[in-house]
């Protein structure tokens, strides 16, 4: 049985690694897949302290996460087209009509 | 054995996880996300909850992927500017290297409370993880569970909605 730091470390790297990249893309779409990464580390994070600790409270929590994400994703990308059709492009510095 | 093999997957993980964050065509920065998922399912199964490897697989690197790449294809976006100016990529690197020294900071001095359940590796043999995980989410859980449902049907009708030319 591997040790769950080795986990925990993988997942903050795999979040520190999206978090990168949520501030550092351009294309909305990236930025969108990189807040899937962020949510898996999250996940690796439940199941491997869920494991740790012998509770099996941490997975049930995981499938609300995947529920969400895939709601996220369905509305997201939704909104992304729309966002496309009006502006012609997927820049996030387009989204600037609340910008003061 | 078992260690280098996990330290083999999480190499991976990190290493698409990068390639998702640089690569220049968004088609290429999904597939690397598909990778990413299916090493994330590797260390479930390591932790003794295949249920959730499935589950991985079908939902992230089915079904989220798919519309993910169904809808670069549908919007037809190329290779697009990789980053924002400099000082963003600074910031931003600065953040997530934050974020990271702070958790792994957080790891080292740490101790991971070790109040031990009920379900050790043995118990999760004998009854089986599925059945374990149902228990728990049709008895303690119920409530979440229908929040849930309806949550995916709202969202069903949010995405039609926002994505119809003409409601």
């Amino acid at each position: 049985m591997i040790s769950v730091n080795y986990f925990l470390v993988l997942s903050a790297i795999l979040f520190s690694l999206g978090v990168f990249g949520v501030l550092t893309r351009k294309n909305s779409i990236v930025v969108f897949m990189c807040i899937e990464l962020m949510l898996n580390a999250v996940n690796l994070t439940f199941i491997a302290l869920s494991r740790h600790l012998g509770n099996m409270d941490g997975q049930v929590f995981v499938l609300f996460v995947m529920a969400v994400a895939a709601a996220e994703a369905a509305v997201g990308l939704a909104l992304m087209i729309t966002f496309f059709r009006n502006r012609e492009s997927l820049d996030i510095d387009d989204a600037n009509t609340l910008k003061w | 054995m078992e260690i280098l093999f996990f330290l083999f997957v999480a190499f991976v993980a990190v290493g698409s996880g990068i390639c998702v964050v640089t690569c220049k065509n968004p088609v290429n920065s999904a597939i690397a996300l598909v990778n990413t998922f299916f090493c994330l399912a590797t260390c479930y199964v390591m932790l003794d909850a295949p249920f959730m490897a499935a589950i991985q697989l079908i939902v992230y690197a089915g079904a989220i992927m798919v519309l993910i790449i169904f809808v670069i294809m549908l919007l037809n976006i190329g290779t697009v500017d990789v980053v924002k100016s400099s000082h963003a990529v600074a910031g931003g690197a600065l953040m997530s290297v934050l974020i990271a020294v702070q958790v792994l900071y957080m790891l080292n001095r740490g101790e991971v409370a070790n109040i031990e359940g009920p379900m050790t590796e043995s118990a999760i043999l004998a009854i089986g993880h599925t059945e374990l995980l149902a228990r728990s989410l049709f008895t303690e859980f119920l409530l979440p569970f229908e929040l849930t449902a309806i949550l995916l049907l709202v969202a069903i009708v949010g995405a039609i909605v926002l994505a119809k030319r003409d409601v």
